[in-house]
């Protein structure tokens, strides 16, 4: 069991977003979280992560056996925890190279590894470069940077590939994306893929599921996980919306 | 003593001259501020080129000179000054004016129907002597500049309005400044406006002046704006070239209420605007622009200073500058944001043409921040209309001088536009073009035949 | 013993300022105090010619008359002007007559401030003046770059060597008038650089002058000469460091450029005095008076300034463009921490025709400092096509720091154009926690961040000191959001 959710309520301010998730993902898992929008998918994403904006107000996260909720950002990142942000934040003057390098050698460092050379690192980065099929120009350019949308999220894969995950939740990774960028990104995560390692995918439309196939599908609405079951859950959204879903909620 | 040492000896005579007519003709309150204000300005001086916000005024010129001072204008003096018509076509306002400072209507203190208070600032010290413990002399009371003090010490009339909460005025107050005397004459004035809360007044302030005599006014007005208000304050200035002006605003803005302040100067000798907002209350946002169209030997400046007290306040300054023959143009902007005011929002904005070799301009545009989670800039720039807009209105076919007016006219309109009074917005807006234009002559409304 | 004596005296201190350790070495002292005659006896140690003395005279005694500026934004205690020591010169035990040997204790002291004064230690062509407290212990590769012409010496040796050269361009940009510290140098300037570029060389390799204060109680008045003659150029850098100390030292230099016509000159400092400790105590005020004069056509001098260190930093390299089409340039990265406070910026004053300037300031303010950027931009009647750009950003980290930005735009010529811009805002949040995500500590990430804030300014510098500046950068800022 690489994570465990469980009664899981949370929110920002005094607003409560996230209104008890139980969830439970294994090692070698591709999970789904589908939802509307406002239904609590990003803040779910920024609870794993570590955000301080959001508050934990009841619940617990075990991550690896680890009590996730204490542990600092950096720290779950360490460990193997990886975001893919919806929206990557540009950092003006600072390179891709100087920023990964940094990540990859903290990663090494907590392994108990020796810091990677130039250009054992710059190696590295050349064929992560061409695993998740990125421009190389991107790496010489400041983090996201004047970025389009496209080259951001790309780039998140490829920091995804840098850093070789356990676990990564991949934020609306599609979003604002065309059909090419998108079968990049999807190429990218299937190939990234390892027996050991576990995703999490939080999207909206079903479309990205048509080149991620996640082993469980779950519907979040109104901060709590209403559906739960397997892949064809994600078709049958497609085709008939999220409102049939509210119907059933609202009922019971 | 700071300052410049001589030239202040005349105004402290003139204070010890005239003191029994001043403490004679002003309520208790008022007459108690003068002694500690008269020492304060003693102290300071009038300010030198050492004096920041002063930096680049030549005030000597104006306030090295023997003028007299008188309380009550001369009867003829008012008669002339009542005859004065605002030029400004279809502009509704509640009109009055003020003869050097002095109100001159016999109905000394009035109730608008709705329920606005205006009138003479002296009756009013009286009448609303406890709204008047509240707040003169509370704002206008800087430790970087002695005039002010020298105003609290003398000044003795000038215009009162109080706005009870929720009053919300239709038409704008305008008042319309006259300076009229047959003698080389200093004035002073003194303003209190009073907003409660949730009200909604603009004010319209003109400054005129009738006769062709050396004159110096010190205007001092003191706004409250209380919470939840909006509150507008235009001045337009047309005084003539041996006419130095020296105002002076404070604006304390509490909770929610916006105030913005507008100083268009078309024409002067010297004119000094020193404008201050106070955020003192959360969520209070303040706007503060100015145009200045200048020629001639004019000498004119804006310091504006933009106090963050309180956190989560917004504040703008625009102000821009067109600088025609030997004139010269002054910005000093100030942001001063104060520890703890967090989430402020501070923005500056200067920029100036100068259309001749002997055409000057001075800008410092400047921030001080004592806290971290802000976001504050500014820009300055002095310069020609843009090359590539200008070439590319000429490649659809507009002429080279057409294009040049074009880019100047919108360089001010952008000031004017902020003014929300339609009437007086176009008339402005036409003012400026035809000034560009050449079309108007300088001194068109004006009776004074300076030059 | 010593290292482990300067480990100890490191940890118990502040622990960051490396340069902080002592050497224990005698000097020749002046005693205590300012008056003629310690000006007399610095001018004859020195073994001046009278004109240079007269020159000292005259200074002072305008010093005399003037008062401490208070203009700046700065808290400046009070300085006890006669509790200060004007000459100090250590003592070199080895050094014989006409042999370039220096004493083993100082050549110790500059290699552990990673300054070998060997030339065949260094690893790229650079030249160095090594200055402690009041003389010029050594200057290295002369004899390379007197095979090009270019004179490289101490202040001193000039004044000897040279007397022309230095009587003619001393106090020519500066003049002891200029300010009250300029006064204050001119009247007891001890030593410094000396360099001048003849026609049509390029300077073979870098030029720089290693300013180290060790003595107690001594304050540093060092004066820089550097003439670049017509088509040449050279590129100089500056280095400080000082020991740790509880009470203030006064640093007060001038530094003086002649760019002839089509000479160009790059002039690079990372100033790093000791800055105090946490708590405000001790560390360097340093008034410092730069000033480049592009008197020929299509002359250029570039300003390229890291300032991490000193207490108090009063600073403004400044150029006057002189000649037509003449270009200055200013680029500057100041940090503050804890209780410094750096008033620092630069003058551009515009004469002559199409003259250009730029200039780009980064301010990044931490702790209890305060952080102002002063500037003058001034287009007089004369400088017709003229042209400025200035970029003036300041960077906050924590709530009890404060920025100012003070910018000066004087414009009296309608064909000039001058651009000023300033932002100021925190240190994002959303970045240090992007970075945290990613596994980097916030202190590190706060280092990575404020390296690519200041980036634009680094690259400026030549390599070697890049890296230096990009470390001292990081290592000024550690702890400083908690």
């Amino acid at each position: 069991m690489i994570l465990k959710i469980n009664n899981l309520h949370a929110g920002i301010g005094e607003k409560t977003i996230l209104k008890g998730i139980n969830l439970e993902v294994r090692t070698g898992e591709v999970h789904a979280i589908m939802g509307p929008n406002g239904s609590g998918k990003s803040t779910l994403a920024s609870v794993l992560a570590g955000r301080e904006t959001v508050t934990v107000t009841e619940g617990e996260i075990f991550y690896n056996g680890k009590n996730l909720l204490e542990m600092s950002p950096e720290e779950r990142s360490k460990e193997g925890l990886f975001l893919g942000f919806q929206y990557p934040i540009e950092i003006p003057g600072v390179s891709m190279v100087a920023f990964m390098k940094a990540a990859v050698n903290e990663h090494r460092k907590y392994r108990g590894l020796e810091p990677l050379s130039a250009s054992d690192f710059l190696k590295l980065m050349r064929e992560k470069k061409e695993l998740v099929g990125i421009d190389s120009k991107l790496a010489n350019r400041s983090v996201n940077e004047g970025f389009s949308g496209g080259e951001k999220k790309k780039n998140e894969i490829f920091q995804m590939a840098m850093l070789e995950p356990k676990l990564s939740i991949l934020d609306e990774t599609d979003s604002g994306l065309d059909i090419d960028a998108l079968r990049i990104v999807a190429n990218g995560v299937n190939k990234l893929k390892r027996p050991d390692s576990s995703s999490i995918v939080i999207t909206h439309y079903q479309r990205l599921l048509d080149y991620i196939v996640p082993d469980i599908v779950h519907v979040l609405y109104d901060g709590r996980i209403v559906k739960t079951s397997g892949k064809e859950l994600a078709l049958e959204l497609e085709e008939k919306g999220y409102n049939w879903i509210q119907k059933e909620v609202n009922q019971n | 003593m700071n300052g410049q040492v001589g030239i202040v000896d005349r105004y402290l005579d003139l204070f010890d001259k005239n003191i029994g007519k001043i403490m004679d003709s002003s309520s208790p309150y008022i007459n108690s501020l003068r002694e500690p204000a008269y020492q304060t300005f003693r102290r300071m001086g009038i300010p030198d080129k050492k004096n920041e916000n002063y930096k680049f005024a030549d005030l000597a010129l104006f306030f090295d000179f023997d003028y007299k001072t008188r309380l009550v204008p001369g009867k003829s003096d008012i008669e002339e000054a009542k005859n004065f018509q605002c030029g400004v076509a279809d502009l509704e306002t509640q009109g009055m004016i003020l003869v050097n400072g002095y109100y001159p209507y016999a109905d000394k203190l009035k109730q608008l129907p709705d329920g606005v208070w205006t009138g003479s600032f002296r009756e009013a010290s009286s009448q609303f002597g406890s709204l008047f413990e509240e707040h003169y002399g509370k704002y206008a009371n800087t430790e970087s500049d002695g005039l002010v003090h020298l105003n609290t010490a003398m000044a003795t009339d000038g215009i009162f309005t109080y706005v009870p909460d929720g009053t919300v005025c239709e038409k704008p107050i305008q008042i319309v400044n006259i300076v009229q005397s047959d003698e080389d004459i200093f004035n002073q004035h003194r303003n209190l406006i009073v907003l409660g809360k949730n009200v909604q007044m603009t004010m319209i302030i003109c400054d005129h002046t009738l006769s062709p005599r050396k004159f110096l006014t010190n205007a001092v007005t003191e706004v409250v704006v209380g919470e939840n208000s909006i509150f507008n304050i235009i001045r337009v200035q047309n005084e003539h070239n041996y006419s130095g002006k020296i105002t002076h605003t404070f604006i304390n803005q509490e909770k929610n209420s916006f105030a913005s302040s507008n100083n268009i100067i078309l024409h002067g000798g010297l004119v000094w605007n020193n404008t201050y907002h106070y955020l003192v209350g959360e969520g209070a946002e303040a706007k503060s622009n100015g145009l200045y169209l200048i020629d001639k030997f004019q000498h004119v400046g804006n310091y504006v200073s933009i106090d963050h007290f309180v956190p989560n306040c917004t504040s703008n300054q625009l102000f821009k500058g067109v600088i025609d023959e030997m004139a010269t143009g002054v910005f000093n902007g100030r942001i001063y944001v104060h520890p703890d005011a967090q989430k402020t929002a501070a923005f500056q904005r200067n920029n100036n043409i100068l259309l001749t070799d002997d055409a000057k301009v001075f800008t410092k545009p400047h921030l001080e921040i004592y806290a971290d989670d802000v976001k504050c800039s500014h820009g300055a720039t002095v310069g020609q209309p843009d090359n590539d807009i200008m070439f590319y209105l000429r490649s659809r076919g507009i002429d080279q001088r057409e294009a040049k007016l074009m880019l100047m006219f919108g360089f001010a309109h952008e000031v004017i536009q902020e003014i929300g009074v339609k009437a007086l917005r176009e008339r402005l807006d036409d003012l400026v073009m035809q000034r560009l234009r050449g079309e108007l002559s300088r001194c068109a409304n004006c009776v004074v035949k300076c030059y | 013993m010593e290292d482990n004596q300067d480990k100890l005296l490191n940890e118990v201190t502040s622990g960051d300022y490396k340069y902080g350790f002592y050497t224990d070495i005698d000097s020749e002292q002046a005693p205590k105090g300012l008056n003629e005659d310690i000006i007399r006896l610095i001018s004859s140690k020195k073994e001046e010619p009278e004109w240079l003395l007269e020159f000292r005279l005259n200074a002072f005694r305008y010093w005399r008359t003037q008062k401490m500026p208070g203009w700046a934004n700065l808290k400046i205690p009070d300085i006890n002007f006669q509790d200060i020591i004007y000459y100090s010169a250590p003592k070199q035990k080895s050094k014989s007559n006409g042999s370039d040997d220096i004493d083993p204790e100082l050549k110790k002291t500059f290699d552990k401030l990673g300054i070998p004064l060997e030339e065949q230690k260094h690893l790229s062509g650079v030249a160095v003046d090594a200055v402690m407290d009041s003389v010029s212990v050594k200057t290295t590769f002369k004899e390379t770059l007197a095979e090009v012409g270019v004179i490289f010496c101490s202040f001193s040796e000039a004044v000897k060597e040279y007397p022309d050269l230095v009587k003619r361009y001393l106090g020519s940009v500066v003049p002891y008038r200029d300010n009250y510290f300029a006064a204050l140098n001119s009247a007891v300037f001890s030593d410094g650089s000396f360099c001048y570029i003849p026609k049509g060389v390029r300077c073979p390799m870098e030029l720089s002058t290693y300013f180290r204060i060790n003595a107690a109680n001594t304050g540093q008045f060092e004066r820089t000469l550097l003439v670049a003659d017509e088509e040449s150029y050279v590129s100089y850098l500056e280095g400080c460091t000082a020991p740790i100390r509880d009470e203030n030292q006064l640093h007060a230099a001038i530094v003086e450029i002649v760019a002839e016509k089509n000479a160009e000159v790059k002039y690079s400092t990372v100033q790093n005095w000791y800055p105090g400790d946490k708590n405000g105590n001790g560390g360097i005020f340093n008034f410092v008076t730069k000033r480049g004069m592009c008197k020929g056509e299509n002359s250029k001098i570039s300003w390229t300034q890291v300032e991490t260190g000193s207490a108090i930093t009063w600073k403004y390299p400044s150029c006057v463009l002189k000649g037509d089409n003449s270009v200055g340039e200013f680029f500057s990265v100041a940090v503050t921490n804890n209780y410094q406070q750096a008033d620092t910026g630069t003058k551009m004053i515009h004469l002559g025709k199409n003259t250009k300037s730029t200039v780009v300031s980064k301010g990044i303010s931490a702790g209890h400092s305060q952080n102002s950027y002063r500037g003058l931009v001034r287009m007089s009647r004369n400088a017709a096509g003229a042209r400025n750009f200035s970029q003036c950003d300041s960077l906050l980290l924590g709530d009890k720091c404060g920025a100012h930005t003070f910018p000066y735009i004087e414009t009296d010529n309608k064909t000039a154009i001058v651009e000023h811009e300033a932002t100021t805002s925190k240190i994002g949040e959303d970045q240090i926690f992007y970075c945290n995500q990613r596994g980097i500590n916030t202190d590190d990430a706060i280092g990575l961040i404020v390296n690519g804030y200041a980036r634009e300014i680094i690259n400026k510098l030549p390599m070697e000191f890049a890296v230096e500046a990009q470390k001292l950068l990081q290592i000024s800022l550690e702890g400083s959001v908690g």
